[in-house]
């Protein structure tokens, strides 16, 4: 599904110099994966998303997206594929002078489909994520796990073969955080979607990813079934994020 | 006083439609160019949609410089284009070519700084999901702004109001030329004094209706839905400025 090879990214920021954000990363990610990425702050995850959504050009190495290079993409190309790449963000980042039905039809207005269609699509996905009754509430008048369901719902509306989530939960609370994740899970489970969560919250990936990859200082330090890594942890970084964890 | 209100009242009614038509019109015109001189600013910042260090530069240098030029100087300077736009220097239409070009700019920074109020998640999420550059201008950065550009436009709009009166000066009417003619020239300070009461009431009564405009527009926090109760909210925030 994704295949990550040697992808490396450095920023020249002036008078600092070079900064290198990832350095030769390998990820596999198969197709129905609930993938986790955690790490502490600075680690590079960001910058990993970035390149993953497109946003950031690797400065070397691929990242395959159904076997194509999404790099290298350019123009309509590139346009294209970032709609089979559903991105969900920590601040949810809907329209704010938008409706909730008018923010999840958003991507399909940008793609010209007929209007029967986004109405029908976005009462369909509303109805996914358990928000059909405030189709024509603001974001404003939403609290954040609602307003992360809308922005799930926003990111699925191109049925896009990958989920990225970057700290979906990071801005709620814990029971709100279990209702998201629930929510993820059934998506992927009904809709055959890779999702990608990246996170800083162990037990974000205890609770629904299946395999996970851990990055530190712009490396990945360990990747592979979430049981085998947090039963034996081979890195100093996983212990402290499992330790962490306990202390909490 | 009473005399002079009626004596004066033609000539006072015909100041205030002159001083309306050369706001509203010039207005206009100053959003019909100054829109995309903001969005151009804002979009080739750094970090932006369409970055373009040099161009940002050099037109943020152009922008300074056009502000920097005293109304005056500028309505001076701009008499031979004037005279090729409308035909003449003097009168209403003359000087809404002024006003114009004198307010452009300033529109454009005004345009620039609603925008950056837009939290740049937005905008970064609206490219994820594949938008063209010219869909998240139109699609999200005037329509999250609309509420911002909206008080812009008001404070451009009494700007331009005070412009006017200065271009009064130069033969455009209005009522800032009723003032100087019969006020200053003619030493008939009712007159004048007439003028700057109509004046403090077009300018307040702007500044209420676009205020409201934008509340009534802007879905950031509203708990509530309805008109009525946004009004009744509205008139209250209006009462409360007031009684300040």
């Amino acid at each position: 599904m994704i295949q990550i090879e040697k992808l490396t990214k450095v920023f020249n920021s002036g008078e600092a110099g070079e900064v290198v954000a990832l350095k030769d990363i390998d990820l596999h990610i198969n197709r129905g994966d609930i993938f986790g990425i955690i790490g502490m702050s600075g680690a590079g995850k960001s910058t990993l998303l970035r390149c993953l959504s497109m946003l950031e050009t690797p400065t070397s190495g691929t990242v395959l997206l159904d076997g194509e290079d999404t790099a290298t993409l350019k123009g309509r190309k590139l346009i294209e594929a970032r709609r089979n790449m559903g991105v969900v963000f920590q601040g949810y980042n809907l329209l704010m002078q938008k409706t909730v039905a008018q923010n999840v039809a958003f991507p399909l207005s940008l793609s010209k489909t007929p209007k029967a269609e986004i109405a029908a699509r976005t009462e369909e996905l509303l109805q996914l994520v358990g928000l059909a009754d405030k189709k024509d509430n603001y974001p404003s008048q939403l609290s954040g796990g609602q307003k992360q369901r809308v922005a799930i719902a926003r990111a699925l509306a191109t049925n896009p073969l990958v989920l990225l989530c970057d700290e979906p939960t990071s801005a709620l609370d814990s029971l709100t955080t279990k209702a998201v994740l629930q929510l993820l899970q059934d998506i992927n489970h009904k809709l055959n979607v890779t999702i990608i969560i990246i996170t800083h919250e162990m037990s974000v990936v205890k609770s629904i990813c299946n395999r996970v990859a851990v990055i530190d200082e712009s490396r990945i330090v360990e990747c592979g079934q979430t049981e085998t890594v947090f039963e034996n942890p081979a890195s100093d970084i996983t212990k402290l994020l499992l330790g962490y964890e306990v202390n909490e | 006083m009473q005399e002079t209100i009626i004596k004066f009242a033609p000539l006072l009614l015909e100041g205030c439609m002159d001083t309306l038509y050369m706001t509203v019109l010039s207005t206009f015109f100053a959003y019909l160019f100054g829109l995309p001189m903001g969005i151009a600013l804002f979009i080739t910042k750094q970090g932006g949609i369409a970055e373009n260090k040099p161009f940002n530069a050099i037109f943020g240098w152009v922008i300074n410089i056009l502000r920097s030029i005293p109304f005056i100087i500028l309505m001076i300077a701009l008499f031979p284009v004037t005279r090729l736009i409308v035909g003449t220097i003097i009168g209403k239409n003359a000087a809404v070519v002024a006003l114009s070009v004198a307010a452009a700019p300033f529109v454009a920074r005004m345009a620039e700084q609603s925008l950056e109020e837009i939290d740049s998640g937005v905008i970064e999420a609206a490219r994820c999901m594949g938008a063209t550059n010219f869909q998240i201008i139109v699609k999200v950065l005037l329509v999250e702004s609309i509420p911002s550009i909206i008080r812009g436009l008001s404070i451009t709009t009494i700007t331009l109001i005070g412009y006017g009166a200065m271009a009064g000066a130069l033969g455009a009417g209005g009522l800032g030329d009723i003032g100087i003619r019969y006020g200053y020239n003619r030493f008939q300070p009712n007159v004048m004094y007439l003028t700057v009461v109509l004046l403090i009431v077009i300018v307040c009564l702007i500044q209420w209706g676009f205020g409201l405009l934008a509340r009534k527009v802007d879905k950031r926090n509203t708990k509530v839905k309805s008109f009525g109760v946004n009004f009744i909210g509205g008139a209250k925030g209006v009462a409360r400025i007031y009684k300040k």
